[in-house]
């Protein structure tokens, strides 16, 4: 049985002047579901964040969060959020604690003084909790827009660029933190780093000009990225006679050298084609044989060149 | 649920923001110093001179402290959280835009009103020069408060349209400045001359001074409670219709 429906966008439409910022996009996000936003800058991720979290309204379109139109039930869907928006704005003059308490009044949680040292221990703030925003690092600042974010358990999270700025250490503990919510929420987040979106995500979509170019699982866009199942071989002596063998095989599409000792065999329909490949190669000394996976980045590149300047 | 859903919240934080910052004690003492010199002052008030137990010197001063005054208090009320893009954490929150606007209007209004609360001892002091009318010193104070409203509203809403303080506090202050010439009979007499009697009578009827004046010689007229209720509200419609279209600029 499919899990249940969190985030219903259908066909949003936003303009700025004569710019199509977003330009009908619609997708689904299921409890459980992880979903990576990717896009140059200026692909409208940002624009279609602010619309699925009711900061600005649309021009055409509906958003839906938890069964709420955020059209007509703004304030049940806003309460059913939390948002983490681009740059992780605070009141920089506030302490932590003052700032979150701050926020939990104002989403009227219930037991304000547990909700907060909840998400202080969840997202490491306990040694700076007394500190005013201004003067943390910006990876401390990122940790309490998260913590904001969670302080009233929301079922939806919506998280523009939650890892940016941040050291190594600072990443791995949020990105775990956003495996560990991922079972019973529905994550949005957009992201530029797309190894984050690999290690995080179970789904994902790239946005490039406003609009919506692919919607897959990290492993379905691996598929189609441009070198997806391309073997890439080394040998003692890549002879002409070996190169044309291959070529001619019905599996390959072409077959491309690589400098004195290595060719790469790239396969006409997208295929493992590693077994049959195998044999052709038997009596040469091999060097190596890799299976590649394809590239994340590779993919994007190729899907958005151009748009990004 | 209401339409100032959130009301609460903000009004809490701007209002504690104001004694948790410097900036809140630098202008409370600004406030009383440019107070107490234009009311006592040789050149101005000459209250001490004047030895009468009456509080003019103090009201006619006030008017003009707020056109500068007051701006200060409203420019970063929304110009600083669209400068940050806290304006975006705060209207994705569950409150309404009436709910975040009126709160952050209340809290300052508020403050003005506390800071007017402490020049009460120049009352005090009419008190030992003779016997004040406490009835015109309250309608005075009444008209202290609703005109420190009516500037708040007018810079908040310029506050809204800004990125910059430095833009919203100069935009806020000339449009105090106009609100208070047009009272005066000099603008009157010149904008009689140019368009005529009746946009003279209508200038004069937007002009808060006017109104301001009737209340501190003890007058409480519905025309005039009628003038700074609308006037108020009007500017902080206009506020909020402003940071609706703008906030995501």
């Amino acid at each position: 049985m499919a899990s249940e429906l969190l985030i219903d966008v259908r066909d949003l439409v936003k303009h700025y002047g004569a710019i199509r910022a977003v330009d009908g996009i619609s997708f689904q996000v299921r409890r459980g579901d992880v979903l990576g936003f990717l896009g140059p800058n200026g692909a409208g991720k940002t624009t279609a964040m602010r619309m699925i979290t009711g900061f600005i309204e649309p021009d055409r379109g509906s958003v839906s969060v938890a069964g709420f139109d955020m059209a007509r039930h703004s304030l049940e869907a806003r309460r059913r959020i939390g948002y983490l928006a681009e740059n992780a704005p605070a009141y920089g003059e506030m302490t932590v604690r003052g700032f979150l308490g701050f926020i939990a009044a104002a989403r009227a949680v219930d037991d304000a003084e547990t909700a907060i040292a909840k998400v202080v221990t969840m997202t490491g703030l306990r040694r700076v909790e007394h500190q005013t925003i201004d003067t943390l690092s910006k990876g401390y600042k990122r940790r309490v827009g998260l913590a904001q974010a969670l302080i009233h358990d929301p079922e939806v999270l919506i998280l523009d660029e939650p890892t940016d700025g941040l050291d190594p250490n600072q990443k791995a503990l949020v990105q775990g933190l956003i495996s560990k919510l991922a079972e019973e929420k529905a994550i949005v987040l957009s992201t530029h780093i797309l190894d984050e979106a690999e290690k995080v995500c179970n789904r994902a979509v790239i946005i490039s000009e406003g609009r919506l170019l692919v919607d897959s699982t990290p492993e379905g866009l691996l598929a189609r990225a441009p070198n997806h199942n391309v073997i890439r071989v080394t040998v003692e002596d890549p002879a002409e006679d070996l190169i044309m063998v291959i070529g001619e095989q019905a599996w390959c599409r072409t077959v491309v050298r690589r400098g004195e000792s290595g060719f790469d065999v790239v396969p006409a329909d997208g295929g493992n084609h590693l077994p049959e490949l195998l044999p052709l190669l038997e009596g040469r000394i091999i060097h190596s044989v890799h299976l590649q996976e394809g590239r994340f980045d590779e993919l994007f590149r190729s899907m958005t060149q151009g748009v990004s300047a | 649920m209401s339409r100032f859903t959130g009301f609460d919240a903000v009004f809490r934080r701007e209002f504690q923001g104001y004694f948790s910052s410097p900036l809140g004690y630098i202008f409370i003492v600004i406030f009383l110093v440019a107070s107490g010199y234009l009311t006592v002052s040789r050149d101005f008030g000459r209250f001490l001179e004047l030895r009468q137990a009456s509080l003019d010197p103090f009201f006619s001063a006030i008017p003009w402290i707020f056109v500068v005054l007051v701006p200060a208090v409203a420019m970063r009320l929304w110009s600083e959280e669209r400068k940050t893009g806290a304006v975006e954490l705060l209207l994705t929150l569950p409150v309404t835009l009436p709910g975040a606007y009126l709160g952050k209007f209340i809290a300052g209004w508020s403050f003005l009103g506390f800071s007017l609360l402490l020049t009460t001892p120049v009352a005090f002091q009419a008190e030992r020069l003779g016997n004040p009318d406490w009835g015109v010193i309250a309608t005075g104070y009444f008209g202290c408060l609703l005109a420190a409203g009516a500037y708040l509203a007018i810079g908040m809403a310029f506050s809204a349209a800004t990125r910059s303080q430095v833009v919203a506090f100069i935009l806020g202050v000339a449009g105090c400045v106009l609100f208070l010439l047009i009272g005066l009979p000099q603008t009157q007499q010149v904008i009689g001359s140019i368009f005529g009697g009746y946009v003279e009578q209508v200038a004069a009827s937007l002009s808060v001074v006017d109104h301001f004046d009737s209340l501190t010689r003890g007058l409480v007229q519905l025309g005039t409670l009628f003038f700074f209720a609308a006037f108020t509200l009007g500017w902080l419609a206009a506020g909020m219709l402003v940071l609706d279209r703008t906030k995501a600029s």
